[in-house]
């Protein structure tokens, strides 16, 4: 098969990299090779940030450029509209509702776009809105909308339940596994 | 049994299977993982050091103690441990000596994006580069047995792809290193002049052998396919050439990059058309493939700046580029900020109301730069706040003494801001160091250090007591504040800039993200009482807003710190 490429994008400080912990487990039990890109450092503090995930036969460049992504899975919403770009012909974008305010938008400097999921329809992406945040209060904690989204993403990529629910207790600390699985079967309903 | 592991986890465990016995590192992005994930394992006797310098002192150290030693740092720690590096490679080594250096290509996380490999070039000693996960291993372990064989530190170079991506590794065993007998041998370890010139000789000596071994080695490997295009490369760049050009070249791939070899890379080259040379950042194959009398496509197509890609070498080299939709307005930007509750946070607000000149440092404080705080001048290297300030204020004679400070972390301190607050109290500078003491080396993803009690397992240690080293330096004045309580913080602030001698303001406070820390339940905005006035807009925290018009928290991020409720006026902000 083609090497497929998943992106996370989203704030940091949003739990992308427990996310794509999990994706890349479940992919590598599958026996895909698989390449993970974080971001760590500097651009975690409250800046955009994003996990590169590609797997497939071989995987060689663990990065994923403009035009490639097969999916974009974003947790806040103007961070969908910014990695747009990335998104495949044909591929789909998945993406919180909730919409957390650039310090430029805080300071005034700029307002936040309105209308991002119609603006993003019209240019001919598949987007889907998902409001991961309620769904994860629901389940028992706001910091849950990763494991929501894995969810989302479980019913999209297949594989059995149970291979997601191992990844989940190796990624989860114990004491968080009940929230985290209860998130996870929230998003998973709805995806 | 394989496993999906960082590069930096994959660096630990090829310390681990290679019976590696000893690590000191200091922490950097994008290296810090590998000493972290080396202090998981009980069998490598691991440690953060103060700096980079005294980790690889220790390193070597250990090395004539006949252990296998490592010391792991980002590109610009390798700067401040270059004098250990540059001898340690006359004396050589007992047991393996292996030096990761984490380059940050595109500065992620760097105050600039230096090329190591001149390093290797500069101090003669060997150098090898991975390019996954999988190689991190092998290659760390390998580098062990090249040390050991060649009698010479290796510096084993990655880069934030490298390092900071994850991909499958094989696990493997450890096998345990014997240290053996520790034997004295002066002319080897004691470089006075006499020495180290038999020792120059013998250096040079190695390096001819190790271009022999460069010839045909495992570490460099030819692939070949199509012969239009040859590519020679190295590291990360391989990934994405290949991602690229698929089949439609063939490759040398390079992964001894000190020294390199010659009939390897000439018999290459005679058997492709087009040849390239591809390396991000400087033209280090490319310089030494022209000093052999070729002359391959290089830094003339390709950029010295930044990373590469799969997409650019693609476009640059067979001109095709994949299509993509944009969103059609511009966006705003999302640069990162100090987090919700961030203790360096009030400090910054009231430098930046004092309207003083700030020397600034590097860690998560750097963001003081950003908008709307805006209120560093200038940032460097690690240490310069403190040793710059002293140097401006001579330049300015007076004019700033009671209008500038700097500002440092307590690790940054420790790494080598004393060393420049010394010189401050020995040259008479009437300058005012602000020590931002948020009990962890934040930035880098909290690492313990020696000023805030724990090792690197987490055990209580010795804890450097940052007052009296202060004093004991020669400074009388050492004030310590709260940096929560604005109004006392900022008379502090003023009494230390009018007082007429050196003086040191500690600011305390832990970091908001330490899990030993308490947080306040968030704080609530009278919508009654909010005039709209934006007072606490100033502070730049991701938790206020004015989206409604009125003040507005979000409470997913206030920690309730209490700095906006402080900068209220009317009373409309209560915790």
């Amino acid at each position: 098969m083609d090497t497929r490429s998943i992106m996370l994008v989203g704030v940091g400080g949003q739990g992308t990299l427990l996310a794509s912990r999990i994706l890349g487990n479940v992919l590598l039990s599958q026996g895909y090779d698989v390449k993970v890109s974080e971001v760590h450092g500097m651009s975690q503090r409250g800046g955009s940030v994003v996990t590169y995930i590609r797997f497939g036969e071989k995987v060689y460049s663990p990065v994923i450029e403009e035009g490639q992504a097969d999916f974009i899975i974003s947790f806040e919403l103007l961070e969908a509209a910014r990695w747009l770009p990335y998104l495949k012909k044909g591929g789909k974008l998945i993406t919180n509702s909730q919409q957390i305010e650039p310090m430029p938008v805080i300071t005034g400097e700029c307002t936040y776009p309105q209308d991002i999921e119609s603006r993003i329809k019209e240019e001919g992406a598949d987007i889907t809105v998902i409001d991961a945040l309620s769904l994860a209060e629901q389940a028992g904690t706001s910091k849950a909308v990763n494991v929501v989204l894995m969810g989302v993403m479980s019913d999209i990529l297949g594989f059995d339940e149970e291979i997601w629910s191992k990844a989940l207790e190796q990624c989860v600390p114990p004491k968080a596994l009940e929230v985290n699985k209860k998130a996870f079967a929230l998003g998973r309903s709805i995806g | 049994m394989s496993e999906l592991m960082l590069g930096n986890h994959a660096v630990a465990r090829g310390l681990y299977e290679a019976g590696a016995d000893v690590v000191s590192g200091y922490p950097g992005t994008p290296s810090t993982e590998i000493t972290e994930f080396a202090a998981k394992y009980d069998e490598i006797h691991s440690e953060w050091a103060p700096n980079e310098k005294v980790a690889t002192e220790a390193a070597i150290g250990a090395s004539i103690g006949g252990a296998r030693a490592f010391t792991a740092m980002k590109h610009v720690g390798l700067n401040v441990a270059a004098d250990p590096l540059f001898t340690s490679v006359y004396s050589g080594v007992n047991g393996g000596l292996v030096i990761a250096v984490a380059d940050d290509p595109g500065m992620h996380s760097s105050q600039n994006e230096q090329d190591s490999r001149h390093y290797a070039v500069a101090s003669k000693a060997a150098m090898v580069e991975p390019s996954d996960s999988g190689e991190c291993k092998e290659f760390t372990k390998a580098a062990f047995e090249l040390s050991e064989k060649f009698d010479t530190p290796v510096i084993l170079r990655l880069s934030t792809r490298v390092s900071h991506s994850q991909s499958v590794v094989d696990i493997c065993p450890r096998i345990p290193h014997d240290t053996g007998k520790y034997e004295k041998n002066i002319p080897k370890y004691v470089m006075t002049p006499a020495n180290a010139v038999r020792r120059h000789a013998d250096v040079e000596k190695r390096l001819d052998a190790l271009r022999e071994y460069a010839e045909d080695c495992p570490f460099n490997t030819v692939e070949m396919n199509s012969t239009e295009i040859g590519i020679i490369t190295a590291g990360i760049d391989y990934q994405y050439a290949k991602e690229a050009l698929g089949d439609r070249a063939s490759y040398l791939k390079l992964g001894l990059i000190n020294p390199l070899p010659e009939r390897l890379i000439k018999d290459f080259a005679s058997k492709v058309e087009k040849l390239y040379v591809i390396e991000e950042l400087d033209d280090i194959i490319e310089t030494h493939c022209r000093s052999i009398g070729l002359d391959p496509i290089g830094k003339k197509a390709f950029t010295y700046l930044g990373e590469y890609s799969a997409a650019y070498l693609k476009e640059k080299i067979l001109g095709e580029r994949d299509e993509f939709i944009t969103y059609p307005e511009p966006l705003p930007v999302r640069p990162p900020v100090m987090c919700a509750g961030c203790p360096h946070r009030g400090v910054f607000y009231i430098l930046k109301k004092l309207g003083v000149m700030v020397s600034g440092d590097i860690g998560c404080y750097t963001l003081g730069a950003a908008a709307p705080l805006n209120a560093i001048d200038s940032t460097i290297c690690m240490g310069a706040s403190v040793s710059g300030l002293h140097g401006f204020n001579i330049a300015r004679k007076g004019e700033y003494e009671d209008k500038a400070v700097a500002v440092i972390g307590d690790s940054t301190f420790i790494h080598s801001g004393i060393t420049g607050l010394i010189n401050i109290a020995y040259n008479a500078s009437n300058s005012t160091v602000i020590i931002l003491d948020n009990s962890i080396t934040g930035m880098t993803g909290h690492q313990n250090n020696p000023a805030n009690g724990f090792n690197i397992k987490g055990d209580p240690a010795a804890a450097v007591n940052i007052e009296e080293l202060c004093h004991a330096v020669g400074i009388d004045r050492v004030r310590v504040t709260d940096p929560a309580d604005l109004a006392g913080t900022e008379s502090v602030i003023r009494e230390e800039l009018a007082a007429k001698a050196p003086s040191v303001i500690i600011a305390r406070r832990p970091c908001a993200l330490l899990k030993s820390v308490k947080h306040a339940p968030p704080v609530k905005v009278s919508e009654e009482k909010c005039k709209a006035c934006k007072a606490c807009m100033r502070i730049g925290c991701p938790a206020v807003s004015m989206s409604t018009g009125k003040a507005k928290i979000d409470n997913t991020l206030c920690v309730g710190c209490g700095l906006c409720t402080q900068l209220c006026r009317f009373g409309a902000i209560s915790g």
